[in-house]
């Protein structure tokens, strides 16, 4: 029989790559990862925030995400600076003030290594339900919202011609994007969600022939890469996180290989 | 005459303190094919922009007719590589059609064979026919066109315009165009809006290139160009007889049909002769 907490970890990281994988789809293909890793970062103030204040640190990861979200919707409409400066500036200032909040809250050993790689072994049933119900949420509203965003990323000029409402998907988009990093660090961690987003998207890309099945293979990847991240922490007693991060990476590494042959089959 | 499709009226815009658009008005009615023409810069694109809401002028007014149904063909489409999107996904973008359906009108634009290929791997003409084929499942009321030929080589452009113009006449709707292919397009308008941050002139073909502010824009040299053309109006059916079949796929094939498309070029009308051309070739192809 299963350990519980393995059980817990299991189940908590599957749910999460499930709903990973169509929205690291989109951040692939909106080349939007810079945008989710400056989203991560600022989730390490918003720990800060949540012991400072004495509210739940989730909630306070989910709300700083939604926060510099915003702030880099409203940051983006300018054009002095390319998005890219602005990412940079949000993403490091963010993070390094989140380092300072935490050396100020007291009586608490924060684990700060948890907080950046993750520490999925440590999920409780509560995580568990906060992702199902925000995971149903931000999928609900992704696949509700689905082919106008589409559409706009494949031409946001042919979406506006055809009354698609192109800054409100945008900003939805982002803000969806935010709650699932905030509700991801507690698994993967800051440095690392990142690439549970894109990689699978990555490795997906290989055998996709429309966007749809992109994004569900995207799934299964970050899925199967979580299974076998858990085990390989299991056997040789590796960190979780980092581990997964690996097993996705080596998963793309084998598409790579396999994709020629497996292309040659499918012709 | 009723009510015009789109109307702008007085359209004003600055981009800094770049006068874009100069008080310009514009109508365009069921039916009717207008191209604007204009040099590198005159503000075309932004034109069209503005009429179709995708740019807000500082001054004036858009009117569109309630419900009005717009197919719009951008100047280019780049897909990129990392998203995978078959042509037939591509033509279910904004909305849901059945498989027979996007068979029909890409058969319509003479690309049918290429309805499960990825949209990256097309041509220039290819795509742009493809989005032409998207924009006919929308069954619309004006098209838009913006250099509907940029990407397409010389002798794929002619066919192109053509094209247009059948799927106007089957279709019955407005089309809306940017062109500077000013000897090819001329042929198959029924106004020319001669445009440079104003509209310069405006009328039928022959009056536009008549008028003075339309020859100092283009340059005598130019302008006279359009003139031979005209002269050579007879022998533009040899010319896209051969032009359709270049654009194709595979070019033995279709020099072939692109002959025996020319020989009935006089007795059917031309959407069948389309159709019966896709059929042919999308044979081979398998």
């Amino acid at each position: 029989m299963m350990d519980d907490f393995l059980f817990r970890a299991v189940v908590g990281g599957v749910l999460l790559a499930c709903v990973c994988g169509p929205f690291g789809a989109f951040i692939v293909w909106r080349r939007m990862a810079f945008f989710g890793d400056m989203l991560a970062h600022s989730a390490l103030l918003g720990v800060a925030l949540g012991l400072l204040i004495g509210v739940d640190v989730r909630l306070g990861m989910i709300a700083t995400c939604l926060a510099s979200a915003l702030i880099l919707a409203i940051g983006q409409r300018q054009a002095r600076f390319g998005s890219d400066t602005v990412l940079g500036m949000l993403a490091h200032s963010t993070l390094a003030l989140g380092m300072v909040a935490l050396a100020f809250v007291q009586g608490v050993a924060v684990d700060i290594m948890a907080y950046l790689f993750g520490d999925i072994l440590a999920i409780t049933m509560g995580d568990i339900w906060l992702l199902a119900g925000g995971g149903i949420f931000a999928i609900g509203v992704l696949i509700w919202m689905w082919r106008p965003l589409l559409a706009l990323t494949v031409s946001p000029e042919i979406a506006a011609a055809e009354s698609i409402p192109v800054e409100r998907l945008r900003l939805i988009f982002m803000l969806l994007m935010a709650l699932v990093i905030g509700m991801a660090i507690k698994i993967v961690g800051v440095l690392l969600i990142t690439a549970l987003l894109i990689v699978p998207a990555a490795s997906a890309r290989f055998f996709a022939r429309t966007p749809e099945q992109m994004a569900i293979g995207a799934g299964l990847f970050g899925a199967a890469s979580v299974l076998a991240g858990i085990s390989l922490s299991w056997h040789v007693d590796s960190p979780a996180g980092p581990s997964i991060v690996i097993s996705a990476a080596g998963l793309f590494l084998a598409c790579i290989v396999i994709a020629p042959v497996w292309k040659r089959f499918a012709a | 005459m009723t009510a015009p499709l789109i109307e702008g009226r007085g359209l004003t815009l600055s981009f800094g303190s770049e006068r874009v658009l100069d008080q310009v008005s514009i109508s365009i009615h069921a039916g009717e094919i207008i191209t604007l023409i204009g040099p590198n810069g005159a503000g075309k694109s932004t034109l069209v922009k503005t009429l179709l809401g995708l740019q807000k002028p500082d001054a004036g007014d858009v009117v569109r007719k309630a419900g009005l149904r717009v197919g719009y063909v951008p100047q280019r489409l780049a897909i990129d590589q990392v998203l995978p999107m078959t042509v037939k996904r591509f033509l279910t973008l904004t909305r849901t059609a059945s498989r027979t359906d996007c068979e029909k009108v890409l058969s319509q634009v003479g690309a049918a064979h290429v309805i499960d290929a990825q949209m990256s791997s097309l041509s220039g003409g290819e795509t742009q026919r493809v989005m032409l084929a998207r924009t006919l499942l929308l069954r619309p009321e004006l098209l838009v066109l913006d250099e509907p030929t940029q990407g397409v080589d010389v002798s794929g452009q002619a066919g192109l315009y053509r094209l247009i113009d059948e799927i106007r006449h089957e279709h019955d709707c407005a089309v809306l165009m940017i062109s500077h292919d000013l000897h090819l397009v001329m042929a198959k308008t029924d106004q020319v809006v001669c445009f440079n941050r104003h509209i310069c002139c405006s009328g039928i073909p022959e009056t536009v290139r008549q008028h003075p502010e339309y020859r100092s824009l283009f340059g005598a040299q130019e302008a006279d160009a359009i003139g031979i053309y005209t002269h050579e109006h007879d022998h533009e059916h040899d010319l896209s007889g051969h032009v359709v079949g270049a654009c194709g796929h595979d070019h033995s094939h279709d020099h072939d049909h692109g002959h025996a498309h020319h020989k009935h070029d006089h007795d059917q009308p031309p959407h069948t002769q389309s159709d019966a051309a896709n059929q042919q070739e999308a044979v081979p192809q398998k």
